[in-house]
């Protein structure tokens, strides 16, 4: 199983990465969805979260499910409220002007794998 | 050791400071990650539920010796079929609450799926009472 950390899987996209939380950490998998509902229904250790939803809840939802690194694509701008919580618990953003569709297909393509077949 | 919070419905950008309080002391005790996470997710699913649908709540967790046990209230609509919202894909949540990434109709069923014991009891026109229990 591939495992990258942040400035690796950041190499695929790249993005611009706001703030970078556990440099340690290795990540093996992916989740895309703009449905937080959805992200709370999988086992999300090691995973990095890829969306196009940018609220405080997406914060929150990385929180509970133990997320360490979120994507947000199509360009949108993370407020200071959500880096403010990011850095309290310790997540790394990462913003990119791709597509969801385009940021997880260069993931998928450099090694992660999707989070169940 | 017994801890409660209040919940304010219709306060997005709090939503979730509950359960993220609950997680932190939970941190300090001996609990597999993998328990920590099905019970935040739980409470967390809980919360956006009074934030979401509840005029207010509020949260009260009883930690004991090998579970914890959960009783979330709220003073709000209430719930009219329990049945039909322990089903997947039913909701009632307004267009603001599925712009916040929710109202998809998961949160109950998801809360069940990560509890031991769940039991949801509610008066329309009156509020909603959840209790959860889950083993460490």
């Amino acid at each position: 199983m591939k495992q990258m950390n942040v400035q690796q899987l950041n190499q695929l996209i790249p993005g611009t990465i706001l703030l970078e939380g556990h440099a340690s950490t290795l990540y093996t998998k992916a989740f895309a969805s703009d449905l937080m509902s959805d992200v709370l229904r999988f086992q999300m250790e090691q995973t990095v979260l890829v969306t196009g939803l940018c609220t405080i809840q997406v914060l929150r939802t990385a929180e509970m499910s133990n997320i360490t690194c979120i994507i947000f694509a199509r360009g949108k701008r993370v407020s200071p409220d959500m880096l403010a919580l990011a850095e309290e618990h310790h997540i790394t953003l990462i913003e990119s002007a791709l597509t969801l569709f385009e940021i997880s297909g260069r993931l998928y393509q450099g090694g992660l794998e999707p989070v169940y077949r | 050791m017994k801890f409660c919070y209040e919940i304010t419905g219709g306060d997005f950008s709090a939503g979730g400071s509950a359960s993220s309080q609950v997680k932190k002391t939970l941190k300090q005790f001996n609990i597999a990650p993998q328990v920590l996470r099905r019970i935040a997710v739980a409470l967390y699913e809980a919360e956006m539920n009074v934030v979401a649908h509840a005029w207010r709540g509020s949260m009260c967790v009883n930690i004991n010796v090998d579970h914890l046990s959960v009783v979330v209230e709220d003073e709000g609509p209430g719930i009219e079929d329990i049945e039909r919202a322990m089903e997947e894909g039913f909701s009632t949540a307004t267009e603001e609450v599925r712009q916040m990434g929710f109202g998809a109709g998961m949160g109950l069923p998801n809360i069940r799926k990560n509890s031991d014991e769940m039991e949801l009891t509610s008066t329309p026109g009156i509020g909603t009472r959840l209790t959860l229990t889950i083993r460490f």
